[in-house]
């Protein structure tokens, strides 16, 4: 008999008012018994709806049935027939449009909650199983992949898991993309990521830091000197935008990405640590997605008072996921909703000290389907601020595209390539993730990587006869 | 990890470190630089190309102590490794087809000026170097300008050496007994870059400036680096750090530079007080 609550079981958490001075983990995880409990809320249903909502298709009714007899690792192992980073999509998945949305618990109640029990079942298996790291027969071929996020990552996985002599080139100092210099340790611990990158180094994958594709070798060389017979581009969106408003080089004015990158990848949260961040009182944070969250709620464990989300569309709009908006309005960042920034206003001494926003309205839809903000007349107003963080989105960075001869890009600057494969205009190059689509999701990319891992994979094989 | 092979104190404030860096080597141009993590809590500084050594694969940085980073920096001796050190970055000088050119470095600036005087010498350029310090002691790389220049030209603040004065007065002067350069390149601290820019401008001179902002990536994904060259937001660290000084929005410059000083004084305090050294 199933579990026939209309109410999912709820995930501790740290108590908001304490969770909003420190760093650590937000959400705590269920227990054994909560997840089995709410294993039994799924009703397994014959169409499986929830499986054609989650991007890789994960069989979510085997692994919730497994979690339900408290074979936990046995759930594990359906989970990662599809996916290779379950501990982080568990986490960070805007479950709530995707397979949850297609829940069929959804309709009556609340969906089975599929992240947190994926999330229960990868923690069970890192805590608890110490399998030793098949050994792969090595078949020779050398393929090279840039960019170490999740599509990267997953990349590397599949193909050094067929065999493949895999090295992964990065930039930064330390591989992980987004998961490590972006989102922030109280929602994604570094330890999990690590974990995942200690895990492919162990099945042979080679992780090269310090290197910027396109400066320091370019991809030609790689296929040249280096003889490495195909190529990933994982290089992801990383190149911040601003809004060209008055103001914006003021001391105080931020992009997310440098805000973060200090936070996160450089610690500069850390009282010991070399990289300063500046500790304000009071933070704007332009924008409303997952980033412009991650962002005031940094800003809010740094020890600022007042945090405000300024965003020119309504809640309905909120492009974040829902969790993080919830914790976020928990932990008392105060939303501005039809809010639109245009000027940023600075002292003598150049620091910033208000921002100057106008409100907005709601007209038509626009492309995307979503209402148009319109500003109201007369309506402008000044919110004192000593910093303000621009969280409006990135594109990808141009380098590769600059340095690689015959790679077609958008003029949005996202890699052109062929859906079913990866495949870029230059042979043997795939790409996938963020430097395709621009910013999207984890799990996206995640799925671009294993695309590409298979066509690299018959690519590479086809060459061969 | 990589190697220090060689450490030479140029002056009481400035060293030069040779590093083990094959792959930098291999690629580096004048006018380009590296970023470095000096260990695994370190924050991520820039210094400039200041040599290399393609096939044994070494990248020369030479650093003027100012702070938390290269205090920490300074107390590595030869055979320590430093844990990181990326590059090259940033676009190299453009030197090809200058016939005459001035090149004006202040200070320790003068390490980012050397290697683009020395190529612009090899190219068979005619070139004129100015160079400015504070005092005698502070001198740097005498020997190697002299070199890789066709008239030499020292000054010093107090007058302890070579001439009294700014690099603007010896500039100046040239200028006055009616020099043409097709192009000045001024590298030192921004208020010497402005006001070079200033005096240039008065005479119609093209002048490139090797711009210095805080920066943390250095590949272009935060835009810390960012200033305003021509009314347009540029990134220092892939558009440059080689702009039109004529374009740059210096005060601008000058003010972005302010932005941790607070912090950046307090961690050089510390670190000092662990070597247990008086700060400057
Ligand atoms: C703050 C923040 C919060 C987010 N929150 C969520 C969330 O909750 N849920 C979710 O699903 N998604 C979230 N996202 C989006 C998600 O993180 C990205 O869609 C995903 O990381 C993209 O993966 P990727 O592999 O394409 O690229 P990235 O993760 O961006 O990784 C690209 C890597 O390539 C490296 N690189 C770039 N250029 C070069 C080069 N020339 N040479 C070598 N290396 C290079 C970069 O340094 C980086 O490490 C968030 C993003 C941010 C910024
Ligand atoms: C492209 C580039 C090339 C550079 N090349 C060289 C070089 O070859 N040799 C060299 O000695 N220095 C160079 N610099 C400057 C060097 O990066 C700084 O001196 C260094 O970051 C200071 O670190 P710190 O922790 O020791 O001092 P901090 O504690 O960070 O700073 C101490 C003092 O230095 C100032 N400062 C901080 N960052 C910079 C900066 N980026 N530029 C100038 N002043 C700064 C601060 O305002 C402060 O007064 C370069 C900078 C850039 C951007
Ligand atoms: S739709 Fe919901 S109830 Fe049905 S199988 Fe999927 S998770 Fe279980
Ligand atoms: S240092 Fe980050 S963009 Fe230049």
């Amino acid at each position: 008999m199933p579990n026939m609550s209309l109410k999912r079981n709820e995930m501790p958490t740290q108590p908001a008012c304490e969770r909003n001075k420190n760093f650590k983990e937000v959400a705590l995880g269920y227990s054994a018994e909560q997840a089995i409990d709410e294993a039994q809320r799924c009703l397994h249903c014959k169409h499986k709806p929830c499986v054609s909502g989650c991007p890789v298709n994960i069989h979510i009714p085997d692994f919730i049935a497994k979690v339900a007899e408290g074979k936990f690792e046995e759930a594990y192992q359906i989970i990662t027939e599809s996916s290779s980073l379950p501990a982080v999509c568990g986490r960070v998945c805007p479950q709530e449009t995707q397979c949850e949305q297609k829940c069929v618990r959804g309709l009556r109640g609340e969906s089975v909650a599929i992240g947190r029990l994926e999330r229960f079942v990868a923690d069970y298996h890192n805590e608890n199983i110490k399998t030793a790291a098949k050994a792969v027969q090595k078949n020779g071929h050398k393929v090279a992949i840039i960019g170490s996020g999740p599509s990267g990552l997953t990349c590397a996985g599949d193909l050094a898991k067929k065999g493949y002599d895999v090295t992964i080139f990065e930039a930064l100092h330390l591989a992980g993309g987004v998961l490590v210099y972006g989102i922030p340790e109280f929602r994604l611990p570094k330890s999990i990521v690590q974990k995942e990158i200690d895990t492919l180094k162990e099945i042979g994958v080679k992780v090269e830091t310090n290197m910027v594709i396109g400066k320091v070798i370019s991809i030609d060389e790689l296929l040249d000197e280096y003889h490495f017979e195909a190529i990933f581009i994982g290089s992801g969106a990383g190149l911040p935008r601003f809004m060209n408003i008055p103001g914006e080089n003021l001391n105080g004015v931020y992009s997310a990405n440098e805000f973060l990158t200090r936070v996160n990848l450089m610690k500069a949260y850390k009282d010991h640590n070399d990289t300063p961040i500046q500790h304000a009182k009071k933070v704007a944070v332009v924008g409303g997605g997952n980033v412009a969250m991650d962002a005031a709620r940094s800003a809010k464990r740094l020890g600022a008072e007042e945090v405000y989300i300024i965003y020119r569309r309504s809640e309905a709009e909120l492009p974040a996921r829902h969790e993080e908006v919830e914790h976020a309005k928990e932990e008392g960042i105060i939303f501005k909703f039809l809010t639109n920034p245009i000027e940023i206003l600075g002292d003598e001494h150049k620091f910033v000290r208000g921002i100057k926003c106008v409100e907005m309205e709601l007209g038509e839809p626009d492309e995307s389907g979503r209402r148009r903000p319109i500003e109201k007349k007369d309506s402008q107003f000044t919110i004192d601020v000593d910093s303000v963080i621009m969280a409006i989105g990135t594109s990808p960075n141009p380098l590769i595209k600059s340095t690689t001869k015959g790679l077609e890009t958008q003029r949005w600057g996202g890699i052109i390539i062929d859906e079913a494969t990866g495949a870029t205009s230059r042979e043997g190059v795939y790409a996938g993730g963020d430097a395709v689509t621009g910013a999207a999701t984890v799990i996206l990319a995640m799925g671009a990587g294993k695309t590409a891992a298979k066509a690299i994979d018959e690519y590479i094989q086809s060459k061969k006869k | 990890m990589y190697k220090i092979l060689k450490k030479k104190i140029l002056n009481p404030t400035v060293t030069l470190m040779e590093i083990d860096a094959p792959f930098v080597a291999k690629k580096a141009e004048p006018g380009q630089f590296i970023i470095l993590r000096v260990d695994k809590d370190g924050e991520r500084i820039p210094l400039t190309v200041a040599d290399f050594d393609r096939e044994k694969g070494i990248v020369t940085i030479i650093f003027q102590v100012v702070g938390a980073t290269t205090e920490k920096l300074n107390h590595l001796n030869e055979g320590d490794s430093i844990c990181d050190f990326v590059g090259p970055l940033g676009v190299p000088s453009h030197v090809e087809g200058l016939k005459k050119v001035a090149v004006v470095g202040g200070g320790v600036g003068c390490a980012i000026a050397y290697p683009i005087a020395k190529k612009l010498h090899q190219l068979g350029a005619n070139v004129h170097s100015i160079v400015g310090f504070r005092n005698k002691d502070l001198v740097i790389l005498e020997d190697e300008f002299k070199v890789a220049s066709d008239a030499f030209f020292m000054m010093t603040d107090d007058g302890s050496y070579g001439k009294k004065g700014l690099v603007t007065d010896a500039l100046r002067e040239l200028l006055e007994n009616g020099e043409q350069y097709d192009e000045v390149i001024a590298i030192g601290p921004l208020v010497m870059m402005k006001f070079v820019c200033k005096l240039t401008k008065e005479y119609n001179i093209k002048t490139i400036v090797s711009m210095n902002p805080i920066m943390i990536d250095g590949t272009g994904m935060c835009g810390c680096c960012r200033l305003t060259v021509g009314g347009k937001v540029k990134f220092a660290c892939v558009d440059g750090p080689d702009f039109d000084g004529h374009e740059v929005d210096f005060d601008e410059s000058i003010e972005r530079a302010k932005m941790y000083q607070p912090f950046e004084r307090k961690a050089h305090e510390e670190v000092c007080n662990l070597f247990k050294k008086e700060v400057h």
